[in-house]
């Protein structure tokens, strides 16, 4: 390689700015769209010439939206950690242990990975409205663990192979019980790649929209995505373009927070079930 | 024993002890063998379990609806009319205009996305300054919720509203622009995601070898077809069929940019709206099991073709 000279620092700036602005430009249009007042909201312009926080005051007295964003969160909560318990256990198993059938659960965590969710909807349709759990929070739990388990054990135990678990005998020949050599040697090795997949697999539950909307029909278990899309202004087929665009942005800003806080991690995540193995 | 023992019967006894040592041992060895089989199959049972019961019944379940008339505003001529669904979905031109909007989606988006994904990579893999910045901002793209960044191109492009819109035009109401607008959005969220599982390839290229290249007189874009792409090659294929099959089942962006107006559904579209506001089970059910099939054909002839990793063999990232 060859030095970095000034000449050659200063292309390379212009170049990430480049992709700043491929990365930001949308979002902060939704912000700009969001602090626009009534008056200027129609003016094409990207950045608001008079901010207000009207549209976040709107939304936030809206029932509908406080609900659905109370369903977005406790929905993928549970979902992220009921797939990481079951995934982790899962991803152990197959980081550490010979056993037969370990290929055939990859395979089957692959296929359902590439599955097309919309070939759910019907009959997962049919069916909770059969046993009633259309329109429920689990209704929605059940398939975002589905689809989240895939990642959860291709990411997990990606991870799980790079613990060197030979640490845990060295423990137990100074002393350490087997609890002991687990809580205090193996979890602390094994908690940045739980708490990473846990933050992957809460980012696809938090994209879902398919079947949040398919699988909901009121503000009982409808999450944001969804609840967005039913936002109704003065007349039907006029969107409130200020509310969705406040309501955007408050569901994209923990996302973002996630991102700038964990970036480091969520590239290994992404990356490790890929590459390694 | 009481006599000296004839050298010939202390060897026999020396094996016969060592026969029960090496029985001792294997029987052990064989214990803690069964005790890790059957601790991995516990411990890998709820995942199993929650898989096959989310996925493989309700595909059953679906095959069996296919074949029914299931339409839920007459429930009660429901009945067995064996492939009569099919044969109404294969003949109408919703379902194959559909098709061909989503083809020329996957292709196009799946295409630009490479290109575009394989610039971002080197950018990310090679600058000089900010790399932490550069890093983090191309995650943004892929952590937005896709219907959010969807009414974000939606509303740029909305007449007098967006920034992007110019007098009369309407982009989102005419067919070609509005094809061109939902590839846009789908490149602009994933073009990270594919830009990661790259660079993670990037990663595995040996500097010498490039640099052994430019001394033999290569230049920066032979360097890149002749040694990089050839090294790369099976991260470029594992992440062109993981995006290939999401690209199929696009459905978020066309659902907020143009609700699948002006023929603009794809099948994932259509299915749904067969269901919701069709209430059509049986002809839902068999839109479901061709898209299923579909995606099959996809993923074989990836893995056939162009000899992506097998399923199974470790090589798939998520979804």
């Amino acid at each position: 390689m060859q030095p970095a000279t000034t000449q050659r620092k200063l292309i390379w700036w212009g170049i990430n700015i480049l992709v700043l602005l491929y990365a930001f430009v949308p979002v902060f249009w939704l912000l700009s769209l969001s602090l626009k007042d009534a008056a200027t909201l129609n003016d094409g312009k990207y950045f608001p010439t008079s901010p207000t926080g009207d549209s976040y005051k709107a939304i936030f007295k809206n029932d509908d939206f406080v609900h659905s964003l109370i369903n977005s969160i406790g929905i993928c909560l549970i979902s992220t950690l009921v797939a990481i318990v079951v995934g982790t256990m899962a991803a152990y198993a197959i980081a550490r242990l010979q056993f037969p059938g370990k290929a055939a659960i990859l395979a089957m965590a692959l296929l359902v990975s590439m599955f097309p969710q919309i070939a759910l909807v019907t009959p997962l349709f049919k069916i909770e409205t059969a046993i009633h759990l259309f329109d429920t929070w689990p209704g929605l739990i059940i398939p975002y663990i589905t689809f989240a388990l895939p990642l959860a054990i291709y990411t997990l135990s990606a991870f799980f192979r790079e613990i060197p678990w030979d640490l845990e005998k060295a423990a137990k020949m100074d002393g350490a019980t087997p609890y002991q050599a687990f809580r205090q040697v193996i979890t602390p090795l094994a908690m940045p790649g739980v708490f990473t997949t846990a933050i992957l697999v809460f980012i696809a539950c938090w994209n879902d929209f398919l079947f949040a909307l398919s699988l909901t029909s009121t503000s009982r278990a409808r999450t944001v995505p969804a609840a967005m899309s039913y936002f109704t202004g003065a007349t039907t087929f006029e969107k409130p373009t200020g509310p969705i665009a406040a309501a955007a942005i408050v569901i994209t800003i923990p996302i973002v927070l996630f991102v700038l806080v964990f970036q480091r991690r969520i590239v290994a995540g992404l990356t490790s079930g890929a590459v390694k193995g | 024993m009481t006599a000296m023992p004839t050298p010939a019967a202390a060897e026999s006894a020396d094996v016969r002890i060592e026969d029960e040592h090496i029985e001792i041992a294997r029987k052990r060895f064989n214990e803690a063998k069964r005790a890790e089989r059957n601790l991995g199959w516990m411990l890998v049972a709820p995942a199993v379990v929650i898989m096959l019961a989310v996925t493989a019944y309700p595909v059953l379940y679906a095959i069996w609806l296919s074949l029914n008339k299931a339409d839920l505003r007459r429930p009660n001529d429901n009945h067995f009319i064996w492939f009569s669904n099919y044969i109404t979905v294969l003949s109408s031109p919703i379902w194959w205009t559909a098709f061909g909007v989503t083809t020329l989606i996957t292709v196009v988006s799946a295409a630009l996305e490479l290109a575009l994904g394989m610039i971002l990579a080197i950018i990310m893999h090679r600058t000089l300054v900010g790399r932490g910045l550069v890093r983090t901002s191309a995650l943004v793209p892929y952590a937005i919720v896709t219907v959010v960044a969807a009414f974000s191109w939606r509303f740029a492009w909305t007449q007098d509203l967006g920034w992007l819109s110019h007098g009369d035009s309407a982009p989102l109401t005419q067919f070609w622009p509005s094809i061109g607008i939902i590839i846009l959005a789908e490149v602009w969220k994933t073009v990270p995601f594919m830009a990661l599982l790259l660079m993670a390839g990037l990663a595995l290229v040996p500097e010498d070898l490039l640099k052994a290249a430019s001394m033999d007189g290569a230049t920066a874009w032979k360097r890149f077809w002749m040694v990089t792409v050839p090294l790369i090659k099976p991260a470029i294929l594992v992440a062109l069929l993981f995006r290939t099959l999401d690209a199929f089942r696009v459905f978020d962006n066309i659902f907020i940019l143009t609700s699948g107006a002006n023929h603009t559904s794809s099948v994932s579209m259509v299915t749904y709206s067969n269901l919701i506001r069709g209430l059509n089970l049986g002809i839902g059910s068999a839109m479901s099991v061709l898209i299923f099939i579909t995606t099959g054909i996809i993923a074989f002839a990836f893995i056939k073709l162009f000899g992506a990793a097998a399923p199974g063999a470790d090589a798939g990232g998520r979804r």
